[in-house]
């Protein structure tokens, strides 16, 4: 049976070895995007910005896997109370609101400020916790004492915070806006600011570990967390609201946030419980000494091989990623650049648009569309499909360039050639074209490899959580973003070097004049 | 299987009539008609730019014509004045017809990321569904027919000009074809390497196989040619036996061509 015969013959030829060792591995990587088997009752998921930093919810300095903070404990709490488990859900702090709606989660737990403009978006609970903005200067500095003496000077705050708004009304002031607050204090410190304006627990968590630092001034505004809920979701709110009562009465809210430090004044007058306090700042203390501890180079060593784990799992996020929307893009290119080629004049101006619009916006954008804008149109991807999907379409449209430059170097009488022996032009691209392409396209893929590798950091804010994102996360954590930094950056570079090996073996392998080095070898022998 | 002076009688596999082929306006095929006997080697002659190569190209299909027909083994192809359209009827026909024809070009065209063996034993695999140990070792027979079979294993860039085309005719012998168009085979050729191309092809002649050439060695044309056609200016101006065309020729630009050469 001839047909037996050529499958035979086919399967022993490394053109197509290749695409099924890439098959192989998108079938395990998918086993990885299967949901876990769902249990009886479902856990009450709450959704959080681990990297917001103590004492909200952070990595446990002593073990990174665990995430701790005041409002891990409140959200544990409401979960006994209601007899649910909790389940943590990491979501980049800009994108909560979206990942609610989204579905990613049931509830917003995050040191969210009730706002009217949120409000009109999601539904909120009863306040957990109220504070106010607090202002940091160096230590040294008296010439601040407060907002008044801000006057062009550099303040730094929190995109989007209250704080932000306060700065903004006032004139005079030089505004610079952070993502994180780390870095803002990092820079109070080193003179890049002159003061920074945040939340009073921010400034409690940053200004208490460092000795160069101070508060200065006294409160400015009022704000109050509330945890978000989906408008629909009005049974859940109620449910919460009910628990939240429960521990302010009980006094488990407040002994919870006196452990964390955090009780003040405002709290007191709030909640109207002016009795004197009851716990010491236990966590608070800990979280001190976390900061303050001076290590030697062994324990520093040992510390940062303590990271290794954490990194090591966004490192396989990364490379599983990386791996499976490379190898779609690489078949989608294909496709699309023999569809400009070769197809009939419409699906030819088809492919030319979908590579003009997909090159001319930004991946970031795209990942948007595909993770937040396309449940409205009743499609949901879990985060790793949308990532796999959003980075796979982007670099589809870049091989497909390649594929096509590739193609039209190799000269028209190949396939005149081909025709003339009564190949059709499908058969023609199979056996003769496409193959003496694929050696001129090797190197400019792996440089697309190498790149979207890079480029996959973007999906941290699609919720991945990969080597970027532990990275970051991490840094935030240990106020160390050097170290780690090196680390991470070593981890990108050793993840990209054996598929640059792989890259350079397949174009040697593809080059007739190496397989005529190794023929020639045989003859000698032979002869 | 001799020819009749009016050429009634004359078994044709090739037979083209009016042939025309404009590239931007201008006509380079004016109107051809030309027949090819089986198991004969007819030659096509002429100057440089007269349109033999573009007759080659237009019979399998490489070119499409404006104008004409040609029938090659039977089957029919023929397109109208004026009816610019081509459908897919005639994508058809033409990949018929190229399946009876094999094509050697000047410059080989060897496939050059497969063995001298692969580029033979790999397209009537692909095309014809031949199971590849019986294409290898129908392959390897032909290699042998024209003196490669050393060479089965290199790579075409590991041969020399008249080894690969040696070989670009194994190539469009293990298709079977009907009949095997030549584009001025040996001229990429060193002198050295002419001969050995030219006696495959005679040596092909020897077995009757159908063969339509077009060349600028005349001797070859004058010594084994059974029919020799004069082209000039996209028209077939003289055709007959070669005797006839290089002692006697009745058109004087067929005087004028040959004069150079002999």
């Amino acid at each position: 049976m001839p047909g037996r015969h050529r499958l035979c013959s086919a399967s022993r030829s490394p053109w197509v070895r290749f695409p099924a060792a890439l098959l192989c591995i998108l079938i395990l990587g998918a086993s990885n995007l299967l949901p876990a088997q769902a249990p009886a009752r479902p856990p009450l998921t709450w959704g959080g910005d681990a990297e917001g930093g103590a004492p909200y919810q952070f990595q446990d300095p002593a073990d990174p896997r665990r995430i701790i903070g005041f409002e891990v404990d409140i959200v544990e709490a409401i979960g006994r109370i209601l007899g649910r488990q909790t389940e943590f859900v990491q979501n980049q702090w800009e994108g909560l609101v979206p990942g609610l709606e989204r579905g990613n989660y049931d509830v917003i737990v995050s040191g969210l400020e009730i706002t009217p403009d949120r409000a009109e978006v999601i539904s909120f609970s009863r306040p957990y916790y109220v504070t106010f903005e607090q202002l940091a200067v160096r230590r040294s500095d008296n010439a601040i004492r407060s907002l008044d003496d801000c006057e062009g000077r550099k303040v730094g705050t929190l995109r989007g915070s209250l704080a932000q708004r306060i700065l903004e009304a006032r004139k005079g002031i030089v505004l610079r806006s952070y993502d994180g607050q780390i870095n803002a204090y990092e820079d109070l410190l080193n003179g890049r600011l002159d003061a920074v304006l945040m939340d009073h627990i921010i400034a409690l968590y940053n200004v208490a570990p460092t000795p160069g630092l101070k508060m200065a001034g006294p409160p400015v505004g009022r704000l109050e967390y509330g945890m978000g809920v989906r408008k629909k979701d009005t049974q859940l709110l109620t449910q919460v609201n009910r628990a939240l009562e429960q521990m302010i009465s009980s006094g488990e809210l407040r002994r919870i946030l006196e452990r964390w430090g955090i009780w003040t004044q405002a709290c007191a007058d709030y909640f109207g419980d002016h009795s004197p306090g009851s716990q010491r700042p236990v966590a608070f203390e800990e979280y001190l000494s976390s900061r303050t501890v001076e290590r030697s180079a062994w324990e520093r060593a040992k510390q940062y091989a303590g990271y290794l784990p954490l990194l090591g799992r966004g490192a396989i996020v990364t490379l599983e990623l990386s791996v499976l929307a490379m190898a779609l893009a690489v078949a989608l290119g294909l496709l699309i650049a023999l569809s400009r080629l070769y197809a009939t004049a419409p699906v030819r101006a088809l492919a030319g648009v979908y590579i003009e619009s997909i090159r001319g916006t930004p991946l970031l954008i795209q990942l948007f569309l595909i993770f937040y804008g396309l449940p409205h149109v009743g499609i949901r991807l879990s985060p790793m499909l949308a990532a796999i999907t959003g980075l796979a379409l982007n670099y589809s449209a870049y091989e497909a360039e390649n594929y096509r430059a590739g193609i039209q170097s190799i000269p028209r009488t190949q396939m005149e050639a081909a025709l003339a022996l009564g190949m059709t032009r499908l058969q023609a691209l199979r056996y003769v074209i496409v193959p003496q392409a694929m050696r001129l396209v090797i190197p400019p893929v792996t440089n697309d490899f190498i790149a979207l590798l890079k480029d996959s950091s973007l999906v941290s804010v699609i919720t991945m959580v990969e080597l970027t994102k532990s990275y970051s996360q991490l840094a935030s954590i240990h106020y160390d973003y050097l170290g780690i930094g090196l680390l991470a950056a070593a981890m990108y570079f050793l993840i990209g070097l054996p598929f640059v090996r792989l890259a350079r073996l397949a174009e040697r392998h593809f080059n007739p004049e190496h397989r005529a080095l190794l023929a020639g070898g045989r003859q000698h022998q032979a002869g | 299987m001799c020819e009749n002076p009016d050429g009634s009688m004359a078994e044709r596999i090739i037979e083209i009539s009016g042939l025309k082929k404009s590239f931007h306006g201008q006509e380079v095929l004016r109107g051809i008609s030309l027949d090819v006997a089986p198991k004969q080697l007819t030659v096509l002659i002429g100057p440089s730019g007269c349109g033999k190569s573009t007759l080659l190209r237009c019979l399998n299909g490489l070119e499409i014509f404006d104008e004409g027909r040609i029938s090659v083994n039977g089957l029919r192809l023929e397109r109208r004045a004026g009816h610019t359209h081509v459908d897919r009827e005639y994508h058809r026909v033409t990949h018929q017809l190229r399946g009876m024809m094999g094509m050697v070009f000047q410059a080989f065209n060897l496939f050059p990321h497969m063995t001298t063996l692969d580029n033979v034993a790999r397209p009537p695999a692909i095309v014809r569904s031949v199971p590849p140990d019986q294409a290898r070792s129908e392959a390897v027979r032909l290699l042998e027919k024209v003196g490669l079979a050393d060479k089965a294993a290199l790579y075409p860039n590991q041969l020399s000009g008249g080894q690969q085309q040696r070989a670009a005719i194994a190539r469009a012998l293990a298709m079977k074809p009907k009949v095997i168009l030549y584009d001025e085979p040996t001229s990429a050729l060193d002198p050295g390497l002419v001969d050995e191309v030219l006696e495959v092809m005679r040596e092909l002649d020897r077995e009757g196989i159908t063969q339509l050439v077009v060349t600028h060695e005349m001797r070859f044309a004058r010594d084994v040619a059974d029919k020799i056609a004069f082209m000039s200016e996209g028209m077939i101006v003289e055709e007959g036996d070669p005797d006839k065309i290089f002692s006697n020729p009745e058109d004087s630009r067929t005087h004028q061509f040959l004069k150079r050469y002999l």
